[in-house]
């Protein structure tokens, strides 16, 4: 498989849960899913018939929000059945809206309340660091989450424990919950923030998968300090009416030209390589 | 007591190297001994309680023992979110040590007041919840929230407390109140480091004839439901004493066990801070005679009842 099918899976299941979930994120899924697809595909040690093997690389969901699309990774890559994805939401699930570790296999640490888990994953690295292991920790957050103080309080700290094990994605659609982030906690100028805090930088196109993935492996590569992958993304990726539309933060794709305007934009992409699993 | 504590974990962590201390850049002088004899096992997470909690739950993931210390309410109330969602949720080994129970900060001011960290912590599932009664207590209390897997919160005196338990602990067991005397009628139950005051009281009170009965509860969860209702059988008036809110602590543990209890029970009166912040300037001793949670409080509600 390579990424740019994963990622077509991802955004195709990501319809699909919130869909029959009536769940909320869409946009997120969506926004993410080409950092989320070249981290499991290409960049991440993983191992789908060993979650825990100690030699995995760590993933983190910091933005849980966008738990569909690490839920589809996982299950395209073999780490539990497909067919359980439709489970989201649902009562009795294993997979909750925002990520859950429970009983799920590859899901590293539950998260949805924004800001813990850039910490906690930082805590790991810490771990990683202490006890020379060669494990490397992927944190994937977002701009809104940004926020949240606890993020300056990891970037602190990371940048004094020179823990260049340590990566940090930025899923930057530039969007949050209910507005642009410039109209609601200015970010800008963004890069130059992290610089700031002592860390390498990437600025990139969070759709290009080569450059994902050189930045990726070249962060994973750090000498000395932890690693921003600052993703230039866009809310809704890949369904043209949810592109930048704050609607689409909560609102799911409703039966009808919603649900069908959004398979009929996917499809338009489809790798010919790719069935939808769901027919369509 | 947080000497006491410093010194036990010390002796811990010499022969456990997973054993880590992340302070909130809290504890000049007291944790040197830890500093200078174990550098490599004691991480400064700077003046920012969230990050240092999540980073303490990424570490027990990973397989250490954590011990995040600061004082007063800035290990729990800062980062409670933290502590139920990434260390409580996830099971992580982490042991959250407040230094500073109740008025210990007395004069520093109502920001240092941990007058209602046990209600909070106590609401939190998967949270052990720690308040030794004396030094004695504090270190077997250390060492059994160091075995304890999971998350635990340990709350601690200062320093200066006088010793209760002279003659040292038997058995020592995480939910489970330690007898300190025998008496009739009247049974004081007491946790963390106001048996101090309970202990002036009982003394006071036996030169009078008058013998309650006293047990420190250094576990407000699990609370011992076997020992309350035991004594509910065998008393009249049980008195709880905290140096903690009326909200929520300890004596609202004791008070639910009894409430579902069937038949002959014993009267509970409580001793706490009444649903209060103290604004009053002084030191621990002089905020617990300022909100009666003192000894004369205690000789009053005894003798009320006897």
């Amino acid at each position: 498989m390579t990424s740019i099918e994963l990622a077509w899976l991802i955004r195709r299941h990501g319809i699909e849960m919130t869909h029959l979930s009536h769940g909320s994120h869409i946009a997120s899924i969506l926004s993410v899913a080409d950092i989320v697809a070249v981290l499991y595909n290409d960049v991440a040690k993983i191992f789908p018939d060993d979650p825990k093997n100690p030699e995995r690389d760590r993933i983190v969901l910091s933005k849980g929000h966008a738990g569909a699309s690490i839920y589809a990774a996982l299950a395209e890559k073999g780490f539990f059945p497909i067919e359980e994805l439709k489970t989201h939401y649902a009562d009795g699930s294993r997979l909750s809206g925002h990520v859950s570790h429970k009983g799920v296999p590859g899901v590293e640490f539950s998260t949805g309340s924004l800001g813990h888990g850039i910490c906690v994953a930082e805590g790991m690295a810490l771990a990683g660091k202490i006890d020379k292991k060669d494990y490397h920790v992927f944190v994937i957050c977002g701009d809104g989450e940004c926020d949240e103080g606890s993020v300056w309080e990891c970037a602190l700290f990371a940048n004094h424990f020179g823990l260049n094990n340590f990566t940090v994605i930025v899923d930057h659609n530039k969007m949050q919950s209910l507005d642009y982030c410039d109209n609601t906690l200015a970010l800008s100028p963004f890069a130059e923030k992290w610089k700031s805090f002592g860390w390498n930088v990437y600025d990139i196109d969070g759709h290009n998968h080569d450059e994902l993935r050189n930045a990726m492996k070249s962060a994973k590569n750090s000498a000395v300090k932890p690693s921003v992958i600052i993703a230039n993304t866009v809310k809704g990726k890949g369904v043209s009416f949810m592109e930048n539309d704050i609607l689409w933060h909560y609102r799911f794709p409703h039966e009808g030209e919603e649900y069908d305007g959004a398979l009929a934009d996917l499809e338009k992409v489809r790798p010919a390589t790719v069935k939808s699993p769901y027919g369509r | 007591m947080r000497d006491t504590f410093v010194k036990t974990l010390l002796e811990i962590a010499k022969k456990d190297k997973n054993v880590y201390i992340v302070t909130g850049d809290l504890g000049f002088g007291v944790l040197k001994p830890f500093w200078t004899e174990l550098p490599e096992q004691i991480i400064n997470a700077g003046i920012a309680e969230q990050n240092m909690t999540s980073v303490a739950a990424g570490l027990a993931l990973e397989g250490k023992t954590v011990f995040t210390y600061s004082i007063g309410n800035f290990p729990t109330f800062r980062c409670i979110e933290q502590i139920r969602n990434d260390c409580a949720y996830h099971d992580a080994n982490v042991k959250v040590v407040c230094v500073g129970g109740g008025f210990v900060y007395g004069s520093l001011g109502m920001s240092h007041h941990a007058t209602e960290d046990l209600a909070v912590m106590r609401a939190l599932p998967n949270v052990t919840v720690v308040a030794p009664g004396d030094k004695v207590e504090a270190v077997e209390a250390t060492k059994a929230v160091y075995e304890k897997q999971g998350t635990c919160y340990l709350r601690l005196g200062r320093g200066g407390e006088k010793v209760i338990h002279e003659n040292g602990i038997e058995n020592f067991e995480i939910g489970k109140a330690i007898k300190v005397k025998d008496g009739k009628k009247v049974a004081i139950f007491s946790t963390g480091g106001i048996l101090d005051e309970v202990d002036e009281a009982v003394k006071s009170l036996e030169s009078e004839g008058i013998t309650p009965s006293v047990y420190s509860f250094h576990t407000v969860k699990p609370i011992d439901k076997e020992t309350i209702l035991s004594v509910s059988e065998n008393f009249d008036t049980i008195v709880t004493i905290e140096e903690h809110n009326l909200s929520g602590g300890f004596g609202s543990a004791v008070a639910e066990v009894l409430a579902e209890k069937d038949g002959k029970k014993a009267k509970l009166t409580r001793i706490a801070l009444d649903d209060k912040y103290s604004c009053i300037v002084g030191s621990q001793k002089y905020l617990r005679n300022a909100y009666s949670i003192n000894a004369q409080e205690i000789v009053k509600r005894v003798k009320e009842n006897w």
